[in-house]
């Protein structure tokens, strides 16, 4: 039976829209499950305060504190390795057996279980390296997982650069070096944000691959040393251990506004450096 | 030498010279064996059909083509009677002296301002009133200064794309270069656009030796001194652009100048 080109149309329309509807429903259900029973217990008291009987009462500060310098630690290093190996690959490099070899090194690192990189870091810097359970072995850890993600989205932002830019750089009496550092990169760093983003996102959700190497001590961090606890690792043993439901849900709701509140800064921050950049009233 | 020569109404030595000069993509030959003098203060047209190898000219005498995966030469290019391709050049010095405007604006995506003080800072010029000066003498020379004054520091993209070649023409001049090369930079432009870039060109080969591709037969005859003509990477013929319009000697030019094939 032939179906009409109008009827094929109007079902494919359906199809699709189903889709994106199922996509939207489902990131809603999930933000208002978590949002509805946690947003209530969000008070000052919660952000401000250590947690005290082991997360039952108390708030979530040393928490917060412990996410945001393990995720520091593992931006920074992976961020400039990332981005000089992306920039080594496509401005210094063509397709040659080292780039070859390293591309398919990143792409293996890539799709490695985090619970993998967890053995790792527990093997090399946590008992190898002598750095305990700490925010710097976590960091690096974190560093090794995320560092395939930023070099492939810099990859990306550094290939969608227009030949000519390179061309009229060096036209006019420009080195490698000065191309990259003045062309390159500044026009590249709205994809490696992206890159970071992600990489931010990855940090703060990671629970496996911390836990073997940052330990889960609640106790505020004192220096780059001392073991600590990631929200997400906290949100884990509050409901895994019957701990609390209300202050894993409080802790899962603080998880998902820190991330909104990350990327809105970010992308501020981005915008207003696209039109620095450019000069006033970019086209 | 040279130097002594300038500016006194003397004849002038040969600024460029290419000596049996052939370039290569991989196995694909772009030029063969050119043998070529130009002159300063003059404008110097390179005429000929599409892939004829003016481009690879072009970018042979600043060694653009050294960008190239493939890309390699024999004989040789002076430039004031040094080679070009020796091994004592160096590329950021020999590439300010040989300025270059391409086919299309290429505006980077800065300010007008920091477009044009681009050359000048990459030479290690930092003081903001000697930038100042530089930028604003070049747009001038460019004949872009009265339009663009009052919002230097908005976006080059926003410009029309008269505006922007006249940008990049005030690009290279900011770089006090001896030698503009200019690659079809009119193509896509609008006749009033093609016209002041033409206007401006006149005015400075009075003080630089231009290498012009133009974007048709009307512009070469309009503006040049002396032309090439190229054919599938060889140089069929050059002299006098009076010459070469009126009265050329091989058959080939003659067919192409009056439109039988082009």
């Amino acid at each position: 039976m032939a179906i009409s080109r109008f009827k094929t149309q109007s079902i494919f329309h359906g199809v699709i829209w189903i889709c994106a509807f199922s996509t939207l429903a489902v990131m809603v259900l999930i933000l208002w499950q978590i949002l509805r029973e946690g947003v209530p217990l969000l008070t000052p008291h919660f952000f401000l305060e250590s947690p005290r009987q082991m997360g039952r009462t108390g708030g979530i500060f040393s928490i917060i504190i412990g996410t945001l310098l393990i995720t520091a630690v593992a931006v920074v290093i992976a961020t400039p390795l990332g981005v000089g190996t992306a920039v080594f690959l496509r401005e210094y490099t063509r397709d040659s057996k080292i780039s070859r070899i390293i591309r398919f090194g990143t792409d293996c690192l890539a799709g490695v279980p985090s619970i993998i990189f967890g053995l790792f870091g527990f093997v090399f810097f946590v008992i190898f390296l002598r750095m305990g359970w700490s925010i710097l072995s976590g960091g690096l850890t974190l560093a090794t997982m995320v560092l395939p993600t930023i070099i492939c989205t810099a990859e990306e932002a550094i290939k969608a650069i227009p030949y000519s830019y390179r061309e009229v750089s060096f036209a006019l009496g420009g080195t490698r070096w000065q191309t990259v550092k003045k062309v390159i990169l500044p026009n590249a760093l709205p994809g490696i944000f992206t890159g970071i983003l992600l990489g931010v996102g990855r940090s703060v959700g990671e629970t496996a691959a911390i836990i073997l190497t940052s330990g889960s001590s609640f106790l505020m961090p004192t220096s780059l040393f001392s073991p600590i606890r990631t929200m997400s690792i906290h949100f884990f043993i509050l409901a895994r251990e019957g701990i609390s439901m209300e202050m894993a849900y409080a802790t899962g709701a603080a998880l998902i506004l820190l991330i909104l509140l990350i990327n809105t800064f970010a992308n501020w921050m981005l915008h207003r450096y696209v039109r620095k950049l450019e000069g006033k009233g970019h086209a | 030498m040279s130097a002594s020569w300038k500016g006194r109404g003397m004849p002038e030595k040969d600024k460029i010279g290419l000596q049996n000069f052939s370039s290569f993509y991989g196995d694909v030959l772009a030029l063969k064996e050119i043998n070529l003098q130009i002159r300063s203060r003059q404008i110097f047209a390179l005429l000929g059909p599409a892939r004829s190898g003016k481009t690879t000219l072009l970018k042979s005498i600043n060694r653009l083509t050294d960008l190239i995966f493939g890309a390699r030469h024999t004989g040789q290019i002076f430039l004031d009677e040094q080679d070009v391709f020796g091994p004592e050049v160096a590329l950021p010095e020999l590439r300010r002296r040989v300025g270059m405007v391409f086919d299309l604006p290429t505006p980077l995506p800065l300010s007008i301002f920091d477009n044009v003080a681009y050359g000048p800072r990459l030479k290690g010029i930092s003081q903001r009133s000697r930038l100042e000066e530089i930028v604003a003498k070049a747009l001038k020379s460019a004949v872009l200064w009265d339009e663009v004054k009052e919002r230097l520091s908005s976006s080059a993209l926003r410009l029309s794309g008269g505006q922007q070649q006249r940008l990049c023409i005030a690009r290279v001049l900011a770089l006090e270069p001896e030698i503009i090369m200019l690659d079809e930079p009119c193509s896509g432009l609008d006749p009033i656009s093609t016209a002041s870039i033409e206007e401006s060109l006149t005015l400075l080969k009075k003080e630089y030796t231009i290498l012009l591709v133009p974007h048709n037969i009307q512009q070469a005859s309009r503006v040049a001194d002396r032309v090439g003509f190229f054919l599938n990477g060889e140089l069929i013929e050059q002299g006098a652009a009076e010459q070469i319009f009126t009265r050329p000697k091989d058959k080939r030019t003659e067919d192409y100048i009056s439109g039988k094939f082009g």
